[in-house]
């Protein structure tokens, strides 16, 4: 075969190893996740045509032309599906190239599967451990090559994971393919993987590192731009640690991250970057649909739609990424955009627009029915003035004319959407009930029903024709007249983040605010003053790079309003008065601002808090003003050390009788003299604020003379007060 | 035939994970798989060379299909049929020849009774035709230049009479075969053929340009420079894959004195250039030329300074189908990530926040239009671009330029 066969042989064949081990892999088709739902309720996740073509396809291909000889495919959920189908399909008569089905009914997690195959007692040598969902074109040549290298030097070294540079979303901390943002801590010299987060907690922007990882590594490189392809090179020995540690469930979360914190054992985790091949797995809707624009765009190539094609009818690629099956019915009136993928014995009625959208086999479109951005699979059928924007569309379904589906809709198999009806954003539609399941926790991502729908699923057809008539009649009114199928409710919190994994691109008002909590977490981190956490060191430039103008700007206001803020949470929070302090000289930091800033924006809101607790007369004001001043006069007087502050203070307290609290302003005077003779101002600040306001305008003048009194005690004071002391 | 099938889906395989490159590889595999097709195939005592011919259609349409951008696997399916056509006919005439008048029109309506008697009439025609300025120089000054026809004419001149009717099956597998033998072995020798010639177009202290890297210009410069001829080569880089960089290091360990630029530096150095000589990945019918990506910027740079524009081509490249829309239908697209980085481009290309809307489209190719070629150089000498369609005549059968089309008259 190929070159690289011939090279994966030549790298066997070393003398170390005097019998020639077949290159194995073992491919999980199953994902154990359920973010596929409701599809994956009636097929397998790696059944799911991606450009027309079933996601394993993708996988086996990339695995035979990688040089691979013998594959395991582990059947969990639906297995009979995925074993029909590899029957069916030409996979199972390849030379050179076998494939194994292990079909396990109870399995429900990855380590459950890799305890399996152990049991099975199959993998003989170093194996590829992939899942059926994932969308490659790299060489494992190399790959394969320094994992060999490695494991002669050290037998510790039991695994090699593939990783591409893909720069994560600043804003809503996630991959294009719509992870979480992962950060990985690589040596770069061994190109050891020494630490692997995949969920950081962003809310507190912080990342924390093992200090003594910088002992064993001199030096360390932190990625945040890398994305986990989910391709491993094992050695055997993973799969007897999945036995040995039988808690271990997920791949990442349990396996890599057990054996990174355990040093008991020793086992190390090696990273092997690729740089022009592609690889990706498809973990959730918004990785679906990135990978498919990526398959459009070639990057996947040769693994593309008119080069690869699985028994189908050839597809020809036009100008624009227009990929067209060759046998269409096309109205001469219809738009075809770029970026379009077109299946066989389609048909378009007239004045239809379609772009950036993958339209499966034997679909009836049709006349002016919009479709942007969609992926609809086979045998659909699309009544006249139809709009649909962004949504997944399952075989079989109905959509009856006039209707709407707005961004992010998935409609599962065989759903029919009345005429008229608009389904709304984000809705699953599925002709399945929705099952009852307990909140969507981390841990019972894996305890949940998988097994259970599994079963649920091989049952007879009977039984499933019947419960889909029962349910027919129940769901009727729920999409329009006609309409067959449940709408399912987003479990709780899921409508928050929905967006996030959804098909449909991510609204602007959700990027805006990601922005703007970005910005808060940022200042918030910077609160508790601790060292500064590596993590946030790149959001912040970021930010500062689009925000300049704007932050020079607002900069005051935004301080004055976190002051404020800090203020009534330490009032309401009963915070001792040294750690508002301690939190304002933070902010002072952060804003860049002096003392006086300070002691003005504290005033501010001490003042603001005085007007807003509830009060009968301007006596009640008084009072109420007195009061916080007495509680929290330690936190105010150590911004008044000099005189620039204390006019600062006069001078906001002048602005503010002006403008935001005018019920201030008979007071005026009152609480100037309180202010003095709390000695929060003294008398050389406010003959200083005097005569700031000699030359200015009239209307500026009206509490200098208000307060004209208590300023000609205060000229004639001082010599009292010389009197006193002399 | 099993195994033959399986030689088959494998090659189909290959094609189809693009792991065959470079035209004369593929052309050299796909004859071998073609002769492997004929030796397995059972020919019956009636219609030898209608069901070799639909044998190697089933088989061919199958390759074709399997990677339609690659024309030399077409040429190679069309040159063979043409091989079964002629050794078919060749035995026929011989027969003519041989028996008297009478018997004549037997044999031919007992051994080709699925030919219809038009086809037949067709192929005895252009048989008997005059033969073409080309062919008739060959068979006078040097009939090993093509030598499939009269040789195994002459070969059989002596047996075909002797022999039975029933052994003509086989004869006929076994002639094709040789014929067979000969294109592998042509296809293979083309750099050679080529390379004879040129020291009749490389001259002293020339300066040659060049674009990427080709087997068959390396062995052209190579085979001057033997010659004691000293010249400069100009190696334009051949951007997104820089094959121009290997071609460039193989020059310089030569001896030869060897300049790379870029391809966009093509027009600002072709002042200095006196000649350009490149390679093809197929010859269309009309003389027009599919090349690697930039070659038709250098053509036009050329054709500004009038500098000879000359393609080397072996025969195997020589297409006999016209272009039509070549920019699409002759193109692949090529993956992206050999001119950016993915990683570096990674967040314009995130369609869900619709920041990104980056394209990076790859062509492979460039089709060079036939009136910027001022030469073609195949194994047979020199040629002129609007000559092209009359050397590929000689190399092909009309009937076979449609593969695809089961032919009616069959079975």
């Amino acid at each position: 075969m190929g070159a690289q066969k011939k090279s994966g042989a030549r790298v066997s064949e070393d003398p170390d190893e005097l019998v020639r081990v077949p290159l194995q892999a073992v491919l999980l088709a199953d994902s154990f996740t359920t973010k596929f739902r409701p599809i994956t309720l009636e097929r397998p996740k790696v059944l799911l045509p991606l450009v027309n073509v079933p996601m394993i396809n993708y996988t086996l291909t990339w695995l035979e032309s990688a040089g691979v000889e013998e594959v395991f495919v582990f059947c969990c959920s639906h297995s009979k599906q995925v074993i029909n189908y590899l029957e069916k399909s030409e996979w199972l008569s390849q030379p050179n190239f076998t494939v194994t089905t292990i079909e396990s009914q109870n399995s429900v997690s990855a380590g459950d599967a890799l305890r399996v195959i152990y049991e099975r007692n199959v993998i003989q040598g170093d194996f590829v451990l992939i899942s059926g969902d994932t969308v490659s074109n790299m060489s494992l040549t190399q790959a394969l090559l320094e994992h060999k290298e490695r494991r002669k030097k050290d037998n510790n070294a039991v695994m090699t994971m593939v990783i591409k540079r893909s720069k994560p979303n600043p804003a809503i901390h996630q991959s294009r393919l719509g992870t979480d943002e992962l950060f990985m801590a690589i040596d770069p010299n061994t190109k050891q993987l020494v630490y692997y987060e995949d969920r950081a907690d962003q809310s507190r922007g912080t990342l924390q590192l093992d200090k003594s990882l910088l002992v064993d590594n001199p030096s360390l490189s932190l990625h945040h731009d890398k994305q986990d392809c989910y391709i491993d090179i094992c050695s055997p020995e993973v799969l007897s640690l999945f036995t040995d540690n039988f808690d271990y469930q997920h791949l990442r979360r349990h396996f890599v991250k057990g054996l990174l914190l355990d040093d008991i054992m020793g086992y190390k985790i090696f990273v092997h970057e690729i740089h022009s091949d592609y690889a990706a797995r498809i973990d959730n809707f918004r990785s679906y649909d990135t990978v498919s624009k990526d398959i459009i765009h070639r990057w996947t190539y040769p693994l593309v739609p008119d080069v690869m094609n699985f028994g189908h009818t050839a597809t020809k690629l036009e100008r624009q990424g227009m990929y067209r099956a060759l046998e269409i019915s096309q109205s001469q009136s219809a738009v075809i955009g770029p970026f379009t993928v077109i299946g066989s014995g389609t048909k378009i009625g007239n004045n239809t627009k379609i772009s950036s959208s993958v339209i499966g086999e034997g679909c009836k479109i049709g006349s002016n029915v919009t479709i942007e951005g969609c992926y609809i699979w086979d045998n659909i059928i699309i009544e006249d003035g139809c709009k649909l924007q962004h949504a997944i569309v399952c075989d079989g379904v109905i959509i009856k004319s006039g209707a709407v589906l707005e961004p992010g809709v998935i409609l599962s198999f065989k759903v029919v959407v009345g005429p008229e009806f608009v389904v709304p954003t984000y809705s699953k539609v599925s002709l399945f009930q929705q099952p009852i399941e307990e909140d969507s926790d981390e841990e019972l991502e894996y305890a949940d029903s998988t097994s259970v729908i599994g079963s649920q699923v091989d049952k007879s057809d009977v039984e499933i024709a019947s419960k889909v008539l029962e349910t027919n009649f129940s769901a009727a009114s729920q999409l329009g007249v006609g309409g067959a199928g449940h709408v399912w409710s987003t479990c709780e919190g899921g409508l928050e983040e929905e967006w996030r994994h959804s098909v449909a691109p991510i609204p602007k008002d959700k990027i805006l605010e990601a922005i703007k909590t970005m910005e808060d977490d940022i200042e918030f981190a910077q609160d508790d003053i601790l060292l500064p956490p590596s993590g946030e060191l790149k959001p912040n430039s970021n930010d500062s790079d689009d925000d300049d103008h704007e932050d020079s700007r607002d900069d005051s206001y935004y301080f004055e309003k976190e002051v404020e803020a800090t203020f009534l949470r330490a009032v309401h929070e009963n915070i001792q008065e040294s750690h508002l302090i301690l939190e304002i000289n933070s902010l002072k930091l952060s804003y860049n601002k002096d003392t006086s800033d300070c002691a003005g924006a504290l005033f501010y809101a001490m003042m603001k808090y005085a007007l807003d607790t509830p009060h009968s007369s301007s006596d009640g004001l008084l009072q109420n003003v007195q009061a916080v001043f007495t509680k929290w006069k330690k936190a105010l007087t150590s911004y008044l050390n000099g005189n620039d502050e204390q006019i600062e203070v006069i001078l906001k307290f002048e602005e503010m009788c002006l403008e935001s609290a005018k019920e201030f302003a008979p007071l005026f005077t009152t609480i100037l003299h309180h202010l003095y003779n709390d000695d929060f101002v003294e008398e050389n600040a406010i003959l200083s604020w005097e005569d700031e306001k000699k030359d200015a305008d009239e209307a500026d003048k009206v509490f200098v003379k208000q307060a004209q009194k208590l300023i000609q005690w205060l000229k004639e004071a001082p010599e009292e007060d010389d009197d006193d002391e002399e | 035939m099993p195994d033959v099938q399986a030689l088959v889906n494998e090659f189909v395989n290959l094609l189809k994970k693009r792991k065959i490159e470079g035209s004369q590889a593929t052309a050299k595999q796909t004859a071998e798989l073609l002769r492997s097709v004929i030796s397995h195939q059972r020919v019956s005592h009636t219609n030898q060379a209608t069901s070799l011919i639909n044998a190697i259609r089933t088989v061919g349409e199958k390759i074709i299909d399997a990677n339609p951008i690659e024309l030399s696997v077409g040429n190679i399916v069309r040159r063979v049929l043409h091989i079964i056509r002629e050794e078919d006919l060749s035995l026929v005439t011989d027969a003519l020849a041989g028996f008297g008048s009478d018997d004549e029109d037997d044999v031919e309506r007992d051994d080709h009774p699925a030919l219809s008697a038009a086809a037949v009439a067709a192929a005895a025609r252009s048989t008997l035709r005059p033969p073409s300025l080309q062919t008739l120089l060959e068979d006078v000054t040097d009939s090993a230049a093509v030598p499939a026809t009269p040789s195994s004419t002459g070969d059989s001149d002596g047996k075909s009479r002797s022999v039975e009717k029933g052994t003509r099956g086989r004869k006929l597998k076994h002639d094709v075969i040789e014929a067979v033998n000969e294109l592998i072995q042509d296809i293979t020798s083309c750099h050679e053929q080529i390379a004879e010639q040129a020291v009749e177009h490389i001259h002293q202290n020339e300066v040659i340009l060049t674009l990427g890297s080709s087997k068959t210009v390396f062995e052209f410069l190579c085979a001057a420079k033997e010659k004691k001829r000293s010249f400069k080569v100009f190696v334009a880089e051949g951007a997104p894959r820089y094959r121009g960089h290997l071609l460039a290091k193989e020059l310089a360990a030569r001896g030869l004195q060897t300049t790379v630029i870029a391809d966009s530096a093509s027009f600002a150095m072709i002042s200095r250039v006196n000649m350009v000589i490149v390679g093809a990945h197929a010859v269309m019918a009309n003389g027009g030329v599919i090349a690697p990506i930039g070659l038709h910027m250098v053509a036009l740079a050329a054709r500004r300074h009038a500098v000879p524009f000359v393609v080397l081509a072996g025969s195997h490249k020589l297409c006999p189908l016209y272009p039509h829309n070549p920019h699409v239908l002759l193109n692949e697209l090529r993956s992206p990530s050999e001119l950016v980085d993915f990683g570096e481009f990674s967040d314009l290309m995130d369609s869900a926040t619709g920041v990104g809307s980056l394209h990076v489209v790859n062509p492979a190719f460039d089709y060079v239009p036939p009136d910027l070629v001022s030469l073609f150089i195949t194994g047979t000498g020199g040629h002129n671009p609007s000559y092209m369609y009359r050397l590929i005549a000689d190399y092909y059968s009309a009937a076979d330029l449609v593969v695809k089309q089961r032919p009616t008259t069959g079975n």
